[in-house]
């Protein structure tokens, strides 16, 4: 298809500027010729460029991405306005957004010859994560995220665009078919997508891996292989530890990178809310052999993986909801004042049961202290000692619970307004379900008060757990799992 | 009450394999009305398995006399030629249903056509190849099959498998499988060719007990598949107290 001209006129949208030239399409900010019809948001038409030689990618992909961005909702997708007929002539009006794409943040840098910092970086792709998983979360996976179709708005989220080699459970998967070569962008395409498995959320979650590693290094960890053969590669092959070429980089960063840059779909993160909350928390992150690693892989290691690899089978990859919910974030609020052994022993009850049936569960131990709890001028009062106190106090409340299989953290917030801080909290991090004490964190005959469990189990963004106190705590010792027998 | 549509653009619902089962039907109906179904199609099996083949027949006999497109599945070929002794599904039973039917009933079986042609819709209860031998439409080879015999049609939709599947054709022409998710309108347009099995009305097995059907959309072109919840121990007792077998009783609240 020929560029369009400005002012031109389509299907009743006056054509403007061609803000994108790419090797797919063309994309013109457009308006509504009545002007009477214009919507809040500005708007964008991409043109494919489809000519009767191009292959068969090109036309489904347009297809594809005209299903997805139909159904696809949420503040991290552009809002669809209309599509044009394939026959006569394709294109897609979207909503435009003014957001800076992760590309040109990494072309700044290779022409400043400055990486970004750490926090930077984790701060761009902890936003792709979140957007990545708002799409797993409607049966969904991106499965082409690279720094082109990632735009961070002026407030820091991420909008993912183009959906042309996108999956949905619910619709059929148009590019099953067998193509020429596997489906995806050669350096950020996921072991599982070189072999033709498709859906799986994990993909994004590699995709994601590569792009905090070309932000802290420079470098693609597999490089841009053009065969089949070279993109096989990443099945069996370890990147060099960013470590290796930028030795500023935090061992909890590279922890990160190499966690989602794991072949095996298995030994990523379970879900991109996961990735997400490892990213928003670096303390927190439990760092391993794979975060301090400055060596890289030997030939030998390679060459026994690479056998492996040869007879690898994938299996089919599992439902997007059904493997997000497998790695739920849960979180429980630990009260710290008035809150009797009765209530504390209850919580930790609930929350053993609750991690015991998501194998992939991630836990966050979470407390509130308000501004009056800590004072400045006393030093047993002081802000730090206080924290310190408090992450000892969970820490220690956690104990006995399973967290060798499952990773925890610990936070201590600062609020006046406990079920704010509380409701904050599990939106910022993308929490599953939040456990709370029915009657802690307020009165409990304040019937008519909206107390801080009414008003976190009404506000909240995700379910939420009330634990009654059920045991009298006389006969709490009887059903502790290690009583002490009497000689 | 229901008239069929003067234009071509309609909201097409698509039943199939209601074996004689009133309450499942009745439901299906209910929910096709109240989701503005303007044309019905029956694809086979109206009786066999259930407790009530002659209320069935009567309101599908009553809709096709009003337009709607009904083609014959094997249970109701059997039930016209009972073979005695024959141990197949759909023989076993089928002199019962026999004996129920008056001679109307039986004349409005007899007269129903292997296959319906309609614009690029063809309806078949099981494969396009040699409807007669009643195919199991149930993988994507069988699925090729069926459309390799279909003709111009570009949208085959039948039953026969008491399974919703969806089968599709990519532009290199392999057919590819596809499980819906129950009311999610899927695009089916017109420049690829799809192969529907709409499950069972009135026998469900996947597991579930509910009702199925499928609704599919002329204008839009988009296909729906549908569950509908229903009274299936009243379909369960009717079959009881027609004395059939308690199998055919226990299997609808099981889905099996």
């Amino acid at each position: 298809m020929k560029l369009l001209e400005p002012g031109a006129e389509i299907d009743g949208f006056l054509i403007g500027e061609c803000v994108h030239s790419g090797g797919m399409a063309h994309i013109y900010k457009v308006r509504y010729a009545d002007a009477a019809r214009q919507p809040a948001f500005p708007m964008a038409m991409k043109v494919p460029r489809m000519t009767g030689g191009d292959g068969a990618e090109t036309i489904v992909g347009f297809e594809v991405e005209h299903r997805l961005l139909q159904v696809l909702t949420g503040q991290h997708v552009p809002r669809f306005v209309a599509a044009g007929d394939l026959a006569r002539l394709p294109y897609l009006v979207m909503e435009y957004i003014a957001g800076e794409p992760l590309q040109q943040r990494l072309d700044r840098a290779l022409r400043e010859a400055r990486r970004p910092g750490a926090d930077e970086i984790a701060r761009l792709c902890a936003a792709t994560a979140t957007a990545a998983h708002s799409m797993h979360e409607q049966d969904a996976v991106h499965l082409d995220l690279k720094p082109g179709n990632v735009l961070i708005r002026p407030d820091g989220s991420a909008v993912l665009i183009d959906f042309g080699l996108s999956w949905h459970a619910h619709y059929p998967d148009l590019l099953a078919e067998e193509m020429r070569v596997a489906v995806g962008s050669p350096p950020w395409i996921a072991p599982e997508q070189v072999v033709g498995v498709r859906g799986d959320p994990r993909s994004d979650v590699f995709a994601i891996g590569v792009m905090l590693y070309e932000l802290a290094t420079g470098e693609l960890p597999f490089g841009d292989p053009q065969t089949r053969g070279g993109m096989r590669q990443r099945l069996w092959m370890d990147p060099p530890p960013p470590r290796v070429l930028q030795p500023g980089t935090p061992a909890w960063l590279q922890e990160i990178i190499l966690r989602c840059l794991e072949p095996e779909a298995e030994r990523r993160y379970g879900s991109a809310a996961q990735l997400a909350f490892d990213l928003a928390h670096p303390d927190q992150v439990r760092v391993t052999e794979r975060g301090e690693r400055t060596r890289r892989t030997s030939l030998r290691v390679h060459f026994k993986r690479w056998f492996r690899a040869a007879g690898l089978h994938y299996q089919p990859s599992p439902l997007p909801t059904v493997q997000i919910d497998r790695a739920p974030i849960v979180m429980v609020a630990v009260p710290w004042k008035d809150a009797s052994d009765a209530t504390l022993f209850s919580l930790r009850r609930a929350t053993a049961r609750s991690l015991g049936i998501r194998a992939g569960a991630r836990l966050a131990c979470v407390t509130v202290i308000g501004p009056g709890d800590t004072d400045a001028t006393d030093a047993r009062m002081s802000e730090v000692q206080v924290h310190r106190w408090q992450l000892d106090r969970l820490r220690q409340w956690a104990q006995g619970l399973d967290l060798q299989t499952h990773p925890v953290s610990f936070h201590v917030l600062e609020s006046g307004d406990v079920a704010d801080a509380l409701v904050r909290y599990a939106q910022a991090n993308g929490v599953t379900l939040m456990i709370l004490g029915a009657a802690t964190h307020g009165l409990k005959f304040q019937r008519l008060v909206a107390t801080v469990p009414v008003r976190v189990a009404m506000e909240a963004p995700c379910s939420v757990m009330l634990v009654k106190q059920r045991l009298p705590f006389e006969r709490l010792a009887a059903t502790m799992d290690h009583v002490v027998s009497p000689l | 009450m229901w008239r069929p549509p003067n234009n071509s653009v309609m909201k097409l619902a698509l039943l199939s394999d209601l074996h004689a089962n009133r309450h499942a039907l009745q439901a299906c109906l209910a929910d096709a009305r109240a989701r503005e179904a303007s044309q019905y199609a029956f694809l086979g099996d109206l009786v066999g398995y259930g407790g009530e083949p002659g209320a069935v027949l009567d309101t599908v006999m009553e809709m096709a006399a009003r337009g709607a497109w009904v083609v014959r599945g094997n249970h109701d070929d059997a039930t016209l030629a009972p073979q005695a002794g024959s141990g197949r599904a759909d023989h076993v039973g089928a002199a019962w249903t026999a004996t129920r039917l008056s001679q109307a009933q039986r004349n409005f079986l007899a007269g129903l056509p292997l296959t319906a042609s309609h614009d690029f819709l063809l309806l078949v209860h099981a494969s396009a190849r040699e409807p007669g031998r009643w195919t199991y439409v149930e993988d994507a080879q069988r699925a090729a099959d069926s459309l390799d015999h279909a003709g111009e049609a570009t949208h085959v939709f039948g039953g026969h498998v008491h399974e919703q599947r969806l089968f599709f054709q990519g532009l290199v022409g392999k057919t590819m499988p596809f499980e819906p998710t129950p009311g999610v309108p899927v695009p089916v347009p017109r420049h690829r060719r799809w192969l529907a099995t709409v499950g069972s009305v009135g026998q469900p097995r996947d597991g579930r007990s509910e009702a199925m059907y499928a609704l599919f959309d002329t204008g839009a072109l988009t296909l729906t598949f549908l569950r509908v919840p229903y009274d299936h121990s009243a379909a369960a007792q009717a079959i009881l107290a027609a004395g059939l077998p308690e199998a055919n009783a226990v299997r609808l609240g099981l889905g099996r």
